[in-house]
Formats: structure tokens, sequence, C-alpha cells
């Protein structure tokens, strides 16, 4: 078991360390020059030669890579070629907002849509088709696009609720209850958009697997001999079922970042992934290394996890044994 | 295939995608004038839906900003997303067949080397890619149909390497092989048409994932670039709108979760009727 975590340990540092390759060449080879963009329309090819000097884009890529990696096993993280700021300190800022976001909804996810798909897999048919229609369409709702229905329902129409930022501009002259409700209240929309979305994929996911397990012969042994139905579905069904769902979880943390990456934008929500579009489209190379080598490291952790959970769960596979 | 005639899930989706696509393909017909047309836009911006202008013209779903019609540019962003999300798909598909066929049927350093790119690919955060290589060039549709189909064919070479690696083994297959064969035209004539029907319930729902990235890239500016309508970017351009003219981000929106949860149902019901179990 542990040798077997090992191995995966090291295959997520080389995807890591993949992915962080491959990004680095690729924002390289891109075309836009972060220095004109930076001095302007106006400067001179002499300014734009001194300025890719001062900051070392004038050296060959792979030179340019190992100096980076030199770099950034000593802690440092380089610069934002935009603001000026070390690339460290705009991802330290924005990773909190990102980490929040993801969580809750993955945590909301998974309560409402578990319930949700248990429930449904032990009704009848014609509350399991419409529980099934719901899921599907929120399972196939575009997160930006549901983002901003909800900005239209709640604060245009509504004026329930604030569309953009994780703050009200007074946010700093507020306390106490006040400032966690002004934090809840811009929380609010983008959490349910990641959230509703989450909960379609899950529920369809864990109604699949609860059938699946329901089907299988130990559960009608369980019930002939008499176990209650509560007994049933805690001790069989449940334990079984959770397997594919912890497997579940790991996929599906990539996809949710994937969906703050298009949440954050719509809501101005300040976290990695509105700072990751930002400097991909101002080519601030310093900034879209460390956003995505936060994102591959988060993603890589994410499915060790997933791992470990699905081994804490399952002995079949904790004692080595190989489950077809 | 009378299982999957008689799914209602299957109904559904291949009437919406059939509708859809007979729109896009008709579309000329089925709205008025050219999709970046604008006549007089002070007096034709923002007709709420079903309203008629002052030259007569009927506009069913409204107009934007620029006065033109939400309809006709729904329809022809149609012809973008469904020709960008086919196109992507059948990439992912061409990829991932002759991946996964390498990788399952000759074994060794080939198969080794194959699954672990595989592998590795499949790890890399997908969007983060997207955003990358959308940004590496200047935003096109054909940019996005690259982008979508390199990172789309992990699962589908997958499937296939399991599916050729089971079958290679099987008795025909050894006949084919014991006739002297080249291994080449035993993999393409008699293993591979047995391996391809997983890859078509991978294909319907890889359509839906791949029209709604599209869109999502197109919304960001990193797609389709306006004034050739696509679904994403309409949304984009409805989204300062919201206020006035909600309905500028609402159609286009609706017809994207329309095509996607077609592509859902129908993929589920091709995935019940394939695999009985």
């Amino acid at each position: 078991m542990l040798a077997q975590l090992g191995r995966r340990a090291v295959a997520g540092a080389a995807v890591v360390v993949g992915v962080v390759t491959l990004t680095f060449f690729l924002v390289q080879v891109a075309p836009g020059d972060p220095v004109e963009r930076l001095l302007g329309p106006s400067a001179t090819p002499a300014q734009l030669a001194a300025g890719r000097r001062a900051l070392g884009l004038d050296r060959p890529v792979a030179t340019q890579y190992v100096i980076w990696l030199g770099r950034v096993a000593r802690g440092d993280w380089g610069r934002s070629i935009a603001t000026g700021r070390p690339a460290r300190d705009v991802l330290a800022d924005a990773l909190p907002a990102t980490v929040t976001l993801v969580g809750l909804s993955l945590v909301l996810s998974y309560m409402l849509g578990l319930a949700l798909g248990a429930w449904q897999a032990g009704a009848d048919s014609r509350v399991d088709t419409a529980v099934s229609i719901t899921t599907v369409t929120l399972f196939a709702l575009p997160g930006y696009w549901l983002g901003l229905m909800l900005v239209m329902a709640f604060t245009y129409w509504a004026h329930w609720l604030p569309a953009f930022g994780a703050a009200g501009l007074d946010a700093d002259a507020l306390t106490g209850w006040s400032r966690y409700a002004d934090r809840l209240r811009h929380l609010a929309l983008p959490l349910a958009t990641l959230t509703l979305i989450g909960v379609g994929g899950v529920a369809r996911y864990a109604r699949g697997a609860v059938r699946d397990v329901r089907s299988q012969p130990f559960v009608r042994t369980a019930r002939a001999k008499g176990l209650s139905a509560w007994q049933v579905t805690r001790r069989h069904v449940a334990r079984n079922a959770l397997i594919p769902i912890v497997t579940l979880v790991g996929l599906s943390l990539p996809a949710l970042f994937s969906g703050a990456v298009f949440v954050e934008a719509v809501f101005a929500w300040p976290g990695v992934g509105r700072r990751l579009v930002e400097a991909v489209q101002a080519r601030d190379y310093p900034v879209v290394m460390a956003a995505t080598t936060v994102t591959a490291v988060l993603v890589v952790t994410a499915n060790l996890l997933t791992d470990l959970g699905v081994a804490w769960i399952d002995p079949r596979i904790r004692h080595g044994s190989r489950v077809t | 295939m009378r299982r999957l005639l008689r799914d209602r899930r299957a109904a559904f989706g291949a009437g919406v995608l059939a509708v859809v696509a007979c729109a896009a393909v008709a579309a000329p017909l089925v709205s008025s004038g050219h999709p970046a047309a604008q006549h007089d836009v002070v007096a034709t911006r923002f007709l709420p839906p079903l309203a008629t202008d002052h030259a007569g013209g009927f506009h069913a779903l409204g107009t934007d900003r620029f006065g033109r019609d939400v309809w006709t540019r729904l329809v022809y962003g149609a012809r973008i997303s469904l020709a960008v999300g086919a196109l992507a798909v059948l990439l992912s598909i061409a990829i991932g067949v002759v991946v996964g066929a390498v990788a399952g049927y000759w074994p060794g350093p080939v198969r080794t080397l194959l699954l672990g790119l595989t592998d590795f690919v499949l790890a890399l955060p997908r969007v983060v890619l997207l955003l990358l290589l959308a940004a590496l060039a200047r935003p096109s549709a054909l940019l996005v149909i690259a982008v979508l189909g390199l990172t789309g064919w992990m699962a589908i070479a997958r499937l296939v390497h399991g599916e050729v690696r089971s079958l290679a083994t099987r008795p025909f297959v050894e006949a084919a092989v014991a006739l002297g064969l080249p291994g080449v035209r035993v993999l393409v004539r008699h293993i591979l048409p047995h391996a391809l029907t997983p890859v078509i319930v991978s294909a319907a729902l890889g359509l839906g994932n791949a029209i709604m990235l599209e869109a999502g890239l197109s919304f960001l500016g990193l797609g389709v670039q306006p004034p050739a309508p696509s679904w994403g970017n309409m949304i984009a351009s409805g989204r300062d709108t919201l206020v006035n003219a909600p309905w500028v981000a609402t159609a286009p929106g609706i017809a994207l979760v329309l095509v996607v949860v077609a592509c859902t149902l129908l993929g589920d019901a091709l995935q019940d009727a394939l695999d009985p179990a």
C-alpha cells in the first residue's frame, strides 16, 4: 500500500513538473510581448530592447527556464510584469478566495447531490424521471451563463445580493457581524452557481452507484436475513456505493477548478482563476507560471488524497488485491 | 438498436440535435438576413422579443445593442457551435483511436510510452491548458477545434486500449493472425470494428462537452471572435445589457443548455442500449 502510494506521489510530482515545463515553453512561444504592453505603443525599439534585457527576456528560452527553476527552488517566483508585485504575493492573496469558493462548493455539492441521488434511486419511477431531468439540466448549465442568470434575478430584479467581488467597497469600515454578513452576501451567488452545477453531476452519479449496488446479490441476502432497510442501506449499500463516489471527488476537483475559472471571471471573484485569465491576456509570465503551478499542485494533491480515501473505504484495495 | 428507438431520452436527444442541426444548415432560410447585419442602429437596438421594427422586420427573439437580430445570430451561431464541437470531437476520436489501438495491440515500450502519455495529459488541468493554447495564437474557430481536440482524446484512448487488448486474445483474431495477415490489417479490419461501440457513447458525451467549452472560450474572448456569432460570444455581449435587454444573453444560453442536455441524454441512452447489463 505504502509503496503504491509512493509511486503515485512520484507520478504526481512528474505531472506537476510536466505541466510547469509545458506551460513555460507555451507561454514563451506565444505571440504577444509583455514589454510592449508594459511600455505602451509609443515606446522606441531601443526602449523595448532595454526592457526585455532588464526582465531577462532576451535570453534563450531554455536558459530562462533554468534560471526560473533555480529561483523557484529558492522560493522566488519573480515579480509580476504588469504590476511589479511579487508573483508569490499575488497568488497568496488569490488562493484563499479560490479555496474558500471551491472547497465550500465541493462540500455542499456532495452533501446535496448524494442526498438527492440516494433518495432518487429509491423513489418511484415518476419522481425518478423528474429528478433525472432536473439533474441533467443542472449538469449541462455553463457556469458563466448560470452566473449571469442568477445575477439578473437576484441582483437586478430582486436587489438582494451583490453581483461582483468578494467584499463591498465599505468592507474595511465594517466590523463584527456586519463584516461577515457582507462576505457571505458576496459569496452567495458564485457559490450557488458552482454548487448547483456540482449537485447535478454528483446526484446523477450517486443515483447510478446506489442502483448498481442495490441490484447486487449481497444486498438481497442482507434483506433476506432480516436486516432493517436502514441497516441494509448503511452497512451494505452506502459503503459499497461510496467507492465510485470518492473516486468521483478526485475526478471532479479539476472540473471544479475549471468551473471556478469561468465563475470567477463572471463574478470578478478575486481568486486564482481570475488572476490566471488576466495574466494570460497580459502575457504576465511570472504570474501565469505561479498560477499554473499552484493549480497543478492542488489537482495532483487532490488526486492523491482520493486514492488514499478509496483505499481507506475499500479493504480490497488497502490489502493490495486487485479489484476488477 | 430497438432498445434505443424505444428510449425516450434517445428520442429527445436525437430530436433536439436534429432540429438544431437543420436550423444551422438552413440558417439563411429560417432567419432574416446576415447575422452581422446592422440597419438603423438607433431605431432597431434592444427591441424586445416578438417586436416588429420600423421597417416591418419581425424579431422573434429581439435585437441586441447593434440592432442585430438575435434569432438570426442564434441559428448562424449554431453553425459555428455545432461545427466546432463536432470537428473537435472527431479530432479527439481520431487521436484517441490511433493511440488506444496502437497501445492495445503492440505490447512493450510503445504501449508503456503511449499509456504514460495518456495518463499525463489526463492529469493536466484542461482549462488552464485551454487558456494557454488559446492565448498562443490569434483566437479563431480553427484554433479552438485544435485545442479542444488535442485535450479531449484521453478517455477514448483508454477505452479503445482496453477493448483492443481484450479482443486481441479472442479466437477470431488468433485465426486472422494464423492466416498470416499483417498486424495492421488484423487491427484495422478485425479488431477495431468491434472496439468502436464504446467510442460512440464517448463521442455523444464529448460533443456536449466540446460545445460547452467552445462557448466558454468564446465567452472569455479567446475563441470565435465577434462579429462572427458564436453562442459563447453572444452570451458575453449580452452580459453588459442584462438589465435592459436580458434576452440577448438568455437566448443563446438556453440553446446551449438544450444541446448539451440532448447530447448527455443521447449518450446515456446509447450506453444503456449498448450495455444492457
